[in-house]
């Protein structure tokens, strides 16, 4: 354990870009069945997306990755700020004036926020597609019907702003996280990076976007 | 011009340090910061007080003896300047001017603003450098170097190893430095022989000695006097991991 | 005259290092292992030799005042190293770039030492190549060479403006690698403050720790002071602030001689100096000579009203500037040799043509280069070196002329070293600037990085072991014998005596006063007056000095005040030892120029008949005059001339 926890710092950081790089292409899935929401079908396809989602094999099997690669990504991340932090013992009076991209400051606490808005979502919807917790509404009795929790929760006009509050400080966590991953696998190119850097913005805003219409539609017009 | 210097005085390593407040007068706007200090400590001595301790050597911008963190930047205000060449006509007159040593782990003040880098020369030692010894070389036309290569090499190899990269990181991370020594190599024919036991080497010992990782937050780049590139970052990145996975 | 012993090989001077490396003696690698060798000073020499020594097998310490070796002043070497590669195909070879260095030093230095530094300047470029030093490369890959004073042929070898930092990086690898090999141990943060003789033989050297202000002992079965040179006697020169003479001072006040004081180098082009808090001068690489244009106004009236800010240099008409290098030397213009060009701009200044706030500075204009090249050309070949000066003078250097004054810049002189480099004391070596070396009494531009590398890479690895095949049965010596315990009491009787005096003036006080003294006095034109006024100046300092020194804090720990105080009091006596040797010589040759002798147009008049000699100086004792020794120097394999650039 301890050669791995120790391994170089050069190596933790690829894993945590290829971990991260998983999480973001997961994110568009993700997005993807949410935006199913929007549809005017009672749930329909939402429903049978997380249908899909909870029982195929194949979703199944990289379930174990995506939940490996949230585990890897949140312990990288902690140990490496844990040794940032040791790396500055004293630490200086004045604040740094340097410029820096500004969002890359506060990856580890803009990463803290998504881990709570994680724990919240998982007691909300992942723990009751488990069992674990008693589903609010169910489709025919035993299977939990997602379109309605997500509509009633929703439907709380606070749970509707923190929402839509977690997924933009996300978007700021991807924005950096998008361009930093490939700078870390080495892959800066005078020609690519700038383009990188744009698509990670583009990306960002997409997926902030792309999440909170659903709130927003259901704060304004499906209220 | 009439300055406040709030200074980290700090006896010895082991010592407490603390800052102290001082006061200059009539300083020229075409004196440099260097010699500000200068002034400074001549009117200590005249009081017979302690002279502040501060590295420096060429007043050139070219040896990295100088350091210092001012006002929230290492090397003070001006961009792509070492301490030695910043002057106090990026100053107003009746600025307060906070001066720090360079803080890390990995170098250790030794008295008030003189700070220990022998970390650097430990990673150089584990490996930054081609191992030919004196003699038995083949003609140095022998061994052409692609222009543009060897342009990036020279970009990398600029590095005068003052520590303001390290000074710069939020997690006093010396990536820059490290990159910047293992580009250069990996860029010419001459460093390629060596270049997977090198990578490997010089990352370890960088670890070893407690800077802390990078985060791509790119201060390095922005703070470094002879503006080193973080795309050499990306190349130790990348020859990292092809040493060790091939 | 029968101390100095050149040891100069048998033979035609082009076979002289071949015939000495067949017959020198050598030592087998298992008694490499048990010979010691210090080395002081971590520049291109001292690095180099110290690498070297290592890599051969010897056990190797090596002391650096820094932190760091790379830190040493090597590095700001700017424009470029020579070597006789011929890739241009410009009609170069060894014997003329011998030749121009006999020529540029004005027939002062020794012919088979020259001729020797010109077969090795091949070498060391394969080395640094091989080394991967980023040298300039042109668009097939190979190397590519520019054009620098004092030579019609192109063969200078540079890395961008930062040639000797790459070099010295080179060298500093080569140190390094053998650190982690366990061959040379690293000292920094520590100063030589004594040598330590045992029967007649340099056997090592007391050192203070810069951290903890202990005084240490080191042996050796050789040392090697590569030091670097004394500029810094000047105060305000282009040398770091740290560099000191204190290492090779100590030496001659143990018995090394010390030869040339006299020969310094004056720089042509620096920035010049505008304030009296001024801690340095800043150089610019000469190279900007190449597509530079020097010149200062052709009316008196013109360069006064720039003076009082009236006029602008770019209000110049064409016709009304004196382009005067271009004027005086037709043949080589704005490229003649160092001494020239400074002397040439201090005469254009005394005469009152001066431009500046001050009137001590002159025009290095790039107008027409940028006309004729374009921007983008001068960029890329001077980009680092103009954007220092705007940093500096704030004023961009693209749009108005650069102004220029010539400054302190590198000691011919030093430590005097037979064809070996052994010093007259045994066993003792001196390399790089801080012997009186090859370069007679002028060194031309490009040639300080090929004599450290010579030194160091290339000589003192054979040289050194003719020494120590002889000492292959003296066995390690404790420290704690008689010998080493009297010199580290000596050295501590002085540092307390400095630490006692208490009086009233800080250690700067003294460097500037003896600056003014030197650069009065010892400056670009000396006079007999002059010079005795500067002796007597400096015995009237150095009573003054131990008088009235006040170093604040303490013996132990870091006292940079005490670190300066210790090399200030050696500046003040080799300052005397310096305006008693440009006494002696009666004549004007290279760095050394006396007012009474000098051609009707001005140029320097040497004396051939009575002073083709090495002047080297024997100390004699606290306060005593020291006693010159003459090596005769013969030339053999050229023609003496006087120096002509026109």
């Amino acid at each position: 354990m301890k050669s791995i926890l120790n391994y170089s710092s050069l190596s933790k950081k690829y894993v945590m870009a290829v971990a991260g790089i998983f999480l973001m292409t997961f994110l568009v899935v993700h997005l993807a069945i949410n935006l199913c929401l929007l549809r005017n079908d009672d749930g329909e396809w939402f429903n049978a997306a997380a249908h899909f989602m909870g029982t195929n094999y194949i979703v199944k099997f990289f379930e174990i990755f995506l939940f490996l690669g949230i585990l890897i990504h949140v312990l990288l991340g902690v140990i490496l700020q844990i040794q940032n932090w040791m790396a500055r013992p004293v630490a200086y009076k004045s604040a740094s004036k340097s410029t820096t991209s500004f969002l890359s400051k506060y990856m580890i606490y803009t990463g803290f926020v998504v881990f709570v808005f994680l724990i919240i979502h998982f007691m909300n919807f992942y723990f009751m597609k488990m069992g674990w917790v008693e589903p609010t509404f169910t489709l025919n009795g035993e299977e939990p019907d997602f379109y309605l929790v997500a509509k009633a929760l929703f439907a709380n006009n606070l749970y509707s702003i923190i929402y839509i509050v977690l997924i933009t400080v996300l978007g700021f966590h991807l924005n950096h996280a998008f361009q930093a991953a490939f700078q870390s696998l080495g892959l800066n190119h005078p020609v690519y990076t700038p383009i990188i850097k744009k698509f990670a913005t583009i990306y960002s805003i997409l997926i902030v976007v792309g999440f909170n219409i659903i709130p927003v539609y259901f704060l304004f017009c499906n209220a | 011009m009439n300055l406040t210097l709030e200074i980290w005085r700090q006896e010895s390593p082991k010592a407490k340090g603390k800052f102290e407040t001082y006061k200059v007068q009539n300083i020229s706007a075409d004196c440099s910061f260097l010699e500000m200090l200068d002034i400074l400590n001549e009117s200590l001595i005249d009081k017979v007080q302690l002279p502040i301790n501060f590295d420096h050597d060429c007043r050139e911008g070219i040896c990295g003896m100088c350091s210092l963190y001012i006002n929230g930047r290492p090397h003070g205000p001006d961009d792509e300047v070492t301490t030695c060449q910043l002057h106090m006509r990026k100053f107003k007159d009746g600025d307060t001017i906070t001066i720090e040593p360079w803080r890390s782990k990995a170098f250790p003040v030794i008295k008030d603003l003189m700070i220990n880098r022998n970390a650097f020369d430990q990673i150089i030692q584990a490996g930054g450098y081609v191992s030919v010894t004196t003699g038995g070389v083949p003609d140095a036309n022998s061994i052409p170097v692609n222009r543009e290569d060897a342009e990036l090499a020279m970009d990398a190899a600029a590095c005068i190893g003052c520590g303001a990269c390290v000074a710069a990181c939020k997690n006093a991370s010396a990536m820059l430095f490290v990159a910047a020594k293992v580009s250069q190599f990996a860029l010419l024919p001459q460093g390629k022989i060596e270049a997977k036991d090198r990578v490997k080497a010089m990352v370890a010992k960088m670890d070893e000695l407690g800077f802390g990782n990078c985060t791509n937050t790119y201060a390095c780049e922005a703070e470094c006097p002879k503006g080193i590139s973080v795309s050499n970052i990306a190349r130790m990145n990348r020859e990292f991991l092809c040493a060790n996975v091939k | 005259m029968t101390k100095l012993n050149s040891k100069i090989p048998q033979g035609d001077l082009a076979q002289k290092w071949t015939n000495y490396k067949s017959h020198q003696n050598l030592v087998n690698p298992s008694n490499k292992r048990k010979l010691d060798i210090i080395v002081v000073g971590t520049g291109l020499a001292g690095a180099s030799a110290a690498a070297s020594f290592g890599a051969m097998g010897f056990n190797v310490k090596i002391f650096c005042i820094s932190d760091s070796p790379r830190r040493a002043h090597s590095i700001a070497a700017q424009g470029g190293i020579n070597a006789a590669k011929n890739y241009p195909n410009d009609g170069d070879s060894v014997y003329r770039l011998f030749y121009d260095t006999i020529k540029g030093g004005d027939y002062r230095a020794r012919e088979a030492n020259v001729h020797r530094l010109a077969e090795n300047s091949n070498l060391i470029i394969d080395q640094c190549v091989a080394q991967g030093v980023p040298f300039a490369r042109d668009y097939s890959g190979l190397l590519d060479n520019r054009s620098f004073g004092g030579a019609q042929v192109s063969r200078t070898f540079y890395a961008r403006g930062q040639t000797g930092q790459q070099l010295l990086l080179g060298a500093y690898g080569a140190l390094s690698h053998q650190i982690n090999l366990g061959n040379v141990e690293m000292m920094n943060r520590r100063e030589m403050l004594d040598l330590v003789i045992v029967d007649g033989k340099a056997r090592g050297i007391i050192a203070r720790n810069l951290v903890t202000g202990e005084l240490e002992k080191y042996f050796a079965h050789a040392v090697v002071v590569a030091s670097g040179g004394y500029s810094n006697v000047y105060f305000l020169s282009t040398n770091a602030m740290n560099s000191n003479t204190s290492a090779a001072w100590q030496i001659y006040k143990r018995g090394a001689f010390f030869a040339n004081p006299s020969y310094v180098q004056i720089h042509p082009t620096c920035i010049p100096v505008h304030g009296d808090y001024q801690s340095k001068l800043t150089l610019m690489s000469e190279s900007l000579r190449n597509d530079g244009r020097i010149w200062v106004p052709k009316n008196k009236e013109d360069a006064e009203k720039i003076r009082n800010k009236q006029l602008k240099a770019n209000d110049i008409k064409e016709e009304d500037r004196d382009y005067f290098l271009e004027r005086r030397y037709p043949a080589f213009g704005n490229l003649v040799p160092r001494d020239v060009a400074s002397r040439a701009a201090k005469e254009r200044c005394d005469a009152g043509f001066g431009v500046g706030n001050t009137g001590l500075a002159v025009y290095l204009d790039f107008a027409s280069a940028i006309k004729r090249l374009g921007k983008d050309v001068i960029e890329e070949r001077y980009g680092n070196l103009f954007q220092m000066y705007d940093k500096i003078v704030d004023e961009n250097p693209y749009e108005n002329p650069m102004m220029i004054y010539p400054a302190v810049h590198y000691t011919m002189g030093g430590v005097w070293v037979d064809y070996e480099l052994q010093t007259t004391i045994e066993g003792l070596f001196c390399a790089g600037e801080a012997n009186f070396s090859d370069h007679g009494a002028n060194r031309l531009g490009a040639s300080a990085l090929m004599q450290g590398l010579s030194d160091g890479y290339f000589v003192l690895p054979y040289t050194i072991q003719n020494y120590l095949a002889k000492e292959i049965k003296t066995p390690r010596m404790s420290t704690d014998i008689p010998e080493f315990n009297k010199t580290l009491e000596e050295v501590k009787n002085r540092l307390e005596k400095m630490m006692k005096i208490q009086g009233s003036k800080s250690v700067d006080y003294f460097h500037k006063k003896l600056g003014h003294i030197m650069w009065e006095y010892v400056g670009m034109g000396r006079t007999k007056e002059g010079l005795e006024t500067a002796v007597k100046l400096c015995k009237e300092l150095k009573k003054e000095f131990w008088s009235d020194l006040r170093i604040p804090g303490d013996i132990n720990g870091v006292n940079t005040e005490l670190e300066k105080a210790t090399r200030v009091a050696d500046f003040i006596e080799l300052g005397e030892l310096t305006a008693l040797d440009a006494l002696q010589r009666e004549e004007s040759c290279g760095g050394h120029f006396r007012e009474e002798h000098q051609t009707p147009d001005g140029e320097a008049l040497r004396n051939d008949n009575d002073f083709m000699f090495v002047g080297a100086w024997e100390y004699k004792g606290e306060d005593q005059t020291p006693e010159l020794h003459k090596e005769a120097l013969k030339y053999e394999a050229i023609e003496v001339k006087q120096r002509d650039y026109k």
